[in-house]
């Protein structure tokens, strides 16, 4: 009897919440009584953020210079048509000169530009070994196939760092003088060029082959430059914690860009008499002109931007917000005039009754 | 594989000889006749799909046939072979794990069947082998060996009946696993062959077979054997289905017989009866073929488009090859066709992800979970069977939600398969319930009337005129044999009469030596010879015993149906009794009419003298037969009726009336007489008492004399009058089928014949489809005298008609099979009869009740589950492949993935899978109650409706608007110099992590507007997803990971969230991608709030007018004729 008294109870489905489809839920109705105040909220807020959006972007001042050649800017077209057989030509320095009418307000950034280089060109963006950027002996010896064809120079040696990305290093330079007034010498801003990669990069990402007799030179023995340098990897720059591939230039450069027309972040001006903002006056850029941008129809370009809490000149998030915000706020009486007919037509349909 | 064309080979080669020859017990029947042994297939029953070494190649080949399985293959073998931008592991490793789950399923599924083949062929049984009995394997048996089958036992094979244990060489069969007919069936051995009861004698026999080659009429047997007795000189008898013991059918009351095989194996009747249970896709799966390619037609147009604009682009040398970015020599030396065709491989591997294969992974656990609910389902327990539903397929779920026609058997799934008897009438006064120790009460009539003497004749003659027997129990001590007396016989309505007499007093106590006895109400016992019996068949409708009293008066006792009983009695008092009749078989009972005369004792020899003459009869036997008994009953004097109610099951009419309501066509098929059958459908409201019902049955069909010419004339007659009445289209027959008059249609299984198979004349294709024309307008269809075969073959008809309806077919015996297996969805009800229905369903209740909650709610709940999953997959996956299309026209064409590998193979496995998997599986948008009791709820997403064009174009193009919004929000935030206030820039890596985080956010909210029904594990699933995302992305990104070629994601999420613009833009972005679905929404509510409240309003003016469902149905019928005047 017991026993048949079990087997009915394991027959019998379990009568729980879950089996039966009898949890306890919750079952919102997105109503128009709930939508209209959210919808009042959200157009208003939305508003609100925009607008502080707007006028913030707004405030923001963006100054950029083409500089790649054109006869009117500058005198940089010479070095640009000496350069166009696609060859830097060696060291061809110009200049660019602005002036300023009043402070700009700091901290200025000093940027660079580049228009129609594909960054993000899939050949292009996978041609680089990340072990060999994490310092890895072996890796720096070996570096991967996706490097090719910048993986061997042309000596047989291994190539580091190795890849199109790292070929293609920006090694324009420049540098800032300003001249208070007018007949006066030019004074050179300095420029932070420390602080411009993310520091994750700089410090974790990308780290140099360890020292071999204390001389990063000698780490790198065995290995060739990138054939489009002038110089290897651990000449990048006479400071000894920005060469090699933890170069602060190097590494800005290494994260490619989203879209062909991009800017990346030169330098910080934030010292001595220019913490506040770029002073009034004229300004001139020394620009040594290396890199060739004519042959893929590309151009450079010098900018300088302020920067606020929410970043660089952009006013599309401010706009955006705005649109938003009327629209939610128009659907939303839109929408009470529906729902306020609909009621009716109801009440008379209840007085009917 | 090879087995089925050995048989079909075998099969196909007989067929050609016409007929076969058995040698009973393999012997020779001379010496001078060579003995020439003909090949049989062997008796082995075959269900399974592949053997050990097969199922390998096979499963894989029939695994790639599927179009989504194959398409997944290509990717992979293109990922393995051409340079890609992502890596074969990301498609090949799901679908490794979806064929391998697969295959161990089917696997797994054929394993069981292998197993039940296994319990068939290797069951013992036993062989008369050289006068000896052999024990043998079932598969063993070849044609022509003489088999012993003990009581109890199914029949091995198909059998010749030589001898049974009985000495008139009788033996009782049930065949309720083969054509549900539980009751005991008597079939005979040849007169010749009786005597040989023992192996030894058996053994003697040396005889002969012919017969027609196997076929799957389960009925018709032509044979005819050739006994070689000493002489040499055959004797030549003819065989019947009479003598035809089929496999599958099993012994009763007979403790063993000798048959000699005549057919095995694949060739037996039950294995031609039964068809191959072939794969069963659902509605929703052919949508979901149809939107995969539609959206692999999106796919070769995306990667066509950017194959193409790359060349365009390319064109110019700066953007081929521009000085920073050189080929290698590799590249330039290739072929400028191949690398045209790599590209365009490459772009559709790139965009592959917008079909996911996880669609497949989350379908099929969505329905093999879901399943679950239906067996967990509690209403569907009965008490009674101690178990509840059953689900053998999951792939049917949804098809729950989207039937148009029910077929249901009527024997054990409308009814109880039980009969009882409810009351008498007598002399046209009606008896009912049980009374005084006298007997009888009469309820109405004067009461004055009250004759004691047509009381007792006729209790006699339902004690007498019945072909029951008595089953002597040996199992039971002999206290409780002389107590409870088990009837047995081929009709269980005799049954309930015979017991209904057992109340009144009138027991019967079985035959002895031709004696029928029975104990009258003062418990004498009563003895009557029984003289002869004249079987009941179909035509005559009625049955008769002919017997001597102990006083020497001859007596015929006739019953039957009333119309056949009514013109053969001279009693002028038919009017109270037919009036009577008339209001029971309104009621839904199966009602009779018994009638008696007494016979003088010159017209009994005569009688006799005929009787036996045609009885002895070898040609015609039947037709000869037929006209002595018509002979014979004539001028009876009517004594009464009867009223026998097989009980409907519980609910059965409510079921029913909620399936109409939900826009259902209920069929009935059954093998059943056409009166009990009509009157079922009474009962259960099929027909209502106004449905004007169009016959085509024999009996209509037949008055004519050329069969066809009345068929046809009929054909177009109903048609006419349903044209008539229903003017419009079919479509408005679902609504308006209460305003109309309703029009009921009964055919039985040989006119259907007629009508399907009439070949030779151009006019079959067009009764046919007159047929159909008449079928559709028809509120309800019912189909009597059915073989298997033939409810298949209906099934199969409505199967195919115009717009491919969706059918379901319930049933409770082994005669359902081949519809439940023809039909979309097959039912099974765990009947009295054996569980071959159950077994070969695709879902199995206790009860007819429980199809409303199956259908209704959870047909409905899965199907909008599914349709929902389906749509969302799609739609999440057009979202976010969009976006890497788009950002293709800004990287050059060169096949650049927007998103980091990882994002791209956990987005559909573990960021958006689990919310939608839990929505299909727990989303309840309209609660279970209310599903079930407003059937009409059920329309609304008939013909597959969530998943037409219109939702389909809906979703993709809200998916179009999300992608676009994702991408270009982002494009035009990155025109700024930074998104940090430390002026650091970001790069395409955080490009791609915005558009994707904005795309998660978004595709799990969206999902969050649409779930109506939050349980916490919605709860849990859809913010438990949102976080794991983020902490995925921290973790994946907070570390360098060694195994990787590329650290593209170090760091990204991390600096991306410390960007204020960057919140402000995803929350924005968000906001204006949900934007629509939220207006529509609101929309939606405000529009259904007043549909709501107007629909209540109509309903409360409408209630007074509606007809309430339960009615006592004659009330009804008054107040239904009267609203029709």
């Amino acid at each position: 009897m017991t026993w048949s008294a079990t087997a009915r109870g394991a027959q019998q489905p379990d009568n729980t919440a879950f089996t039966q489809q009898r949890l306890p839920a919750w079952q919102p109705l997105l109503s128009a009584s709930i939508a209209l105040p959210l919808f009042f909220c959200a157009g208003l807020a939305f508003i609100g953020l925009g607008l502080g959006l707007y006028y913030t972007s707004n405030s923001i001042k963006e100054l950029e210079y083409d500089y790649t050649g054109s006869p009117d800017t500058g005198n940089c077209s010479a070095c640009a048509e000496a350069g166009q057989d696609g060859a830097p030509p060696p060291n061809c320095s110009c200049a660019l000169n602005f002036s300023l009418p009043e402070l700009f307000q700091g901290p200025v950034y000093f940027y660079y530009e580049l228009s129609n280089f594909y960054q993000n060109n899939r050949r292009y963006s996978v041609s680089c070994d990340n072990a060999q950027l994490s310092g890895f002996p072996s890796a720096l010896r070996q570096p991967v196939n996706d490097c090719a064809p910048y993986q061997y120079g042309a000596a047989g040696l291994p190539i580091a760092p190795c890849g199109a990305i790292a070929d293609s290093l920006f090694n324009d330079s420049f540098s800032l003088w300003h001249q208070r007034q007018p007949g006066e010498p030019y004074v050179e801003v300095p420029l932070d060029r420390t602080g411009i990669a993310w520091w994750t990069d700089n410090h974790v990402k990308f780290r140099n082959p360890p020292l071999v007799n204390g001389s990063l030179a000698l780490a790198f023995s065995g290995t060739a430059a990138p054939p489009s340098w002038p110089r290897p990897v651990y000449e990048l720059s006479p400071d000894p914690n920005n060469t090699g591939f933890v170069n602060q230039d190097f590494v800005v450069w290494m994260r490619t860009a989203a879209l062909p027309t991009f800017r990346k972040l030169y330098a910080r001006i934030r010292q001595g008499n220019y913490s506040a903002g770029l002073p009034r006056g004229d300004y001139r850029v020394h620009i040594t002109y290396n890199y060739p941008v004519r042959a893929f129809h590309g151009r450079k370009l010098v900018v300088f931007s302020s920067i606020s809490w929410m970043g660089g000149k952009n006013p599309f998030l401010g706009i955006a917000y705005l649109v938003v915000g009327s629209l939610c706020i128009l659907t939303g009486f839109v929408m009470l005039v529906v729902y306020i007919r609909y009621q009716d037509q109801d009440d008379e349909d209840d007085s009917d009754d | 594989m090879f087995r089925q064309s050995l048989n079909r080979f075998c099969a196909g080669e007989e067929k050609r000889v016409g007929t076969r020859t058995v040698f009973v017990g393999n012997h020779s029947v001379s010496g001078t006749e060579a003995y020439i042994a003909q090949r049989f297939c062997d008796n082995r029953i075959v269900s399974s799909k592949y053997t050990l070494w097969n199922f390998l190649p096979k499963n894989l080949f029939e695994q790639f046939r599927r179009i989504a399985n194959f398409y997944f293959l290509i990717i992979f073998l293109v990922q393995v072979t051409v340079d890609t931008p992502t890596s074969p592991v990301t498609s090949g490793l799901p679908l490794f794990f979806v064929i391998t789950v697969t295959a161990i399923k089917q696997g797994y599924e054929d394993w069981l069947r292998h197993r039940a083949d296994n319990e068939v062929n290797k069951s013992t049984v036993y062989i008369i082998e050289n006068a000896k009995r052999v024990r043998k394997e079932s598969e063993k048996i070849k044609v022509g060996d003489v088999v012993e089958v003990q009581a109890d036992e199914t029949f091995p094979c198909d059998l010749i009946l030589l001898s049974s244990c009985n000495s008139d060489g009788i033996c009782y069969v049930t065949t309720a696993s083969l054509d549900g007919e539980s009751n005991c069936k008597t079939h005979y051995a040849v007169r010749d062959t009786i005597a040989l009861s023992t192996a030894e004698s058996i053994d003697t026999l040396r005889a002969t077979i012919e017969c027609e080659q196997p076929q799957p009429d389960l009925y018709k047997f032509v044979g005819r054997i050739d006994i070689y007795s000493d002489s040499l000189e055959a004797v030549a008898r003819s065989l019947g289905p009479e003598n035809l013991l089929l496999k599958g059918a099993t012994l009763k009351n007979t403790k063993k017989i000798y048959g000699v095989a005549v057919y095995t194996g694949m060739e037996t009747k039950m294995a031609l009866n039964y068809q191959g249970k072939s794969q069963k896709r659902s509605a929703v799966e052919k949508s979901i073929n149809a939107f995969l390619i539609v959206y692999l037609f999106i796919l070769l147009t995306k990667a066509a488009v950017c194959t193409t604009l790359k060349y365009v682009w390319q064109s110019t040398p700066h953007n081929d090859e521009p000085w920073y970015n050189q080929k290698t020599q590799k590249e330039r030396e290739t072929l400028k066709a191949l690398k045209m065709f790599t590209d365009f491989l490459s772009f559709m591997v790139l965009f592959n992800f917008i079909i996911p294969v996880s669609m497949y992974v989350t379908v099929e656990m969505q329905k093999f979970l879901g399943s679950f609910f239906i067996s967990w389902d509690k209403d569907f327990y009965d008490e009674e069977i101690n178990e509840g539903a059953l689900v053998n397929t999951s792939d049917l779920n949804e098809e729950l939600g989207q039937v148009d026609y029910v077929f249901t058997d009527k024997t054990g799934t409308l009814t109880e398969n039980s009969m009882e008897f409810i009351e008498c009438c007598i002399d046209g006064h009606k008896y009912k319930g049980v009374t005084q120790e006298v007997g009888l009460s009469q309820t109405d009539g004067p009461l004055t009337y009250y004759d004691r003497n047509r009381e007792e004749l006729f209790l006699r003659a339902l004690c007498l005129c019945h072909t029951v027997e008595i089953k002597t129990n040996d199992a039971v001590d002999g206290a409780t044999e002389s107590a409870e007396l088990t009837y047995i016989s081929s009709s269980p309505d005799e049954i309930a009469l015979v017991k209904g007499a057992k109340k009144y007093g009138f027991t019967f106590l079985g035959n002895r030596n031709g004696q029928m006895r029975l104990e009258n109400q003062r418990k004498e016992i009563e003895e009557y010879e029984l003289l002869h019996t004249l079987n009941f068949d179909a035509i005559r409708r009625r049955m008769s015993v002919i017997v001597k009293t102990q006083g020497g008066d001859i007596l015929l006792f006739c019953k039957g149906a009333d119309s056949a009983v009514f013109p053969r009695v001279q009693n002028h008092e038919i009017e109270l009794t037919k009036a009577h009749v008339e209001r029971n078989a309104m009621d839904g009972y199966r009602t009779l009419c018994v009638a008696f005369k007494e016979i003088v004792p010159d017209d009994y020899e005569r009688i006799n003298r005929q009787l036996i003459e045609a009885k002895m009869a070898l040609q015609d036997r039947e037709e000869k037969m037929e006209k002595v008994f018509d002979d014979i009953e004539t001028n009876m004097n009517l004594i009464g009726a009867t009223a026998v109610e097989d009980k409907l099951q519980d609910q059965a009419a409510e079921t029913i009336e909620a399936l109409h309501a939900a826009g259902l066509k209920v069929w009935v098929l059954t093998g059943d007489k056409m009166e009990t059958a009509k009157s079922t459908c009474y009962a259960c409201r099929l027909f209502q008492t106004s449905t004007e019902l169009l016959e085509l049955t024999t009996k209509t069909v037949e008055e004519s004399e050329r069969k066809e010419d009345r068929l046809h004339e009929l054909l177009t007659e109903y048609r006419k009058k349903l044209l008539h009445e229903f003017p419009k289209s079919t479509r408005s027959l679902k609504k308006a089928w209460t305003e109309h008059q309703e029009f009921g249609l009964i055919v039985d299984g040989s006119t259907l014949s007629l009508i399907l198979n009439s070949s030779q004349d151009s006019s079959s294709n067009n009764y046919k489809s007159i047929f159909l024309q008449i079928c559709m307008k028809c509120t309800a269809v019912l189909c009597c005298r059915m073989a298997p075969l033939q409810k298949a073959q209906i099934v199969r008809m409505v199967k195919n008609l115009k717009g491919s309806p969706i059918t379901l077919s319930i049933g409770d015996g082994a005669n359902d099979v081949s519809m439940i297996l023809e039909s979309h969805v097959g039912i099974g009800i765990k009947g009295k009869e054996g569980r071959q229905a159950a077994r070969n369903s695709d879902y199995s209740v206790p009860k007819f009740k429980h199809l409303k909650k199956l259908l209704l709610a959870h047909g409905h709940l899965y199907y909008v589950r599914i349709a929902h999953l389906v749509q969302y997959f799609f739609y999440k996956n057009l979202c976010f492949i969009l976006p890497q299309f788009l950002f293709q026209f800004f990287c050059g064409f060169s096949q650049q993935p927007l998103y980091d590998a990882s994002y791209l193979t956990m987005y559909n496995i573990c960021f958006t899978s689990l919310p939608i998997l839990a929505y299909s599986l727990l989303e309840q948008h309209i609660n279970i109650d209310t599903l079930t009791s407003d059937p009409r709820l059920y329309m609304k997403i008939s013909g597959n409706a969530m998943l037409q064009l219109g939702p389909f174009l809906y979703w993709t193009f809200l998916a179009a608007f999300e992608g676009t919004v994702f991408f270009f929000g982002t494009y035009f935030l990155f025109q700024t110099t930074s998104l940090e206030e430390n002026g650091k820039v970001y790069g395409n890596w955080t490009f791609g992590t915005i558009v994707f985080t904005v795309l998660v956010f978004t595709v799990t909210l969206k999902l969050a507007l649409d779930t109506r029904f939050w349980t916490w594990i919605n709860h849990f699933v859809i913010w438990g997803s949102l976080a794991f995302y983020v902490f995925f992305s921290f973790f994946w990104g907070g570390i360098i990971w060694p195994f990787l070629k590329q650290q593209r994601m170090y760091f990204i999420f991390a600096q991306m969230l410390s960007s204020v613009s960057m919140w402000l833009a995803i929350i924005l972005l968000i906001f204006i991608s949900l934007f629509p679905e939220i207006l529509r929404i609101v929309l939606k509510n405000v529009r259904r709030r007043s549909a709501r409240r107007n629909l209540s309003c109509r309903r409360a003016s409408d209630s007074l007018s509606a007809r309430p469902s339960v009615r006592p149905l004659l009330l009804r019928t008054f107040s239904d004729e009267s609203n029709m005047l």
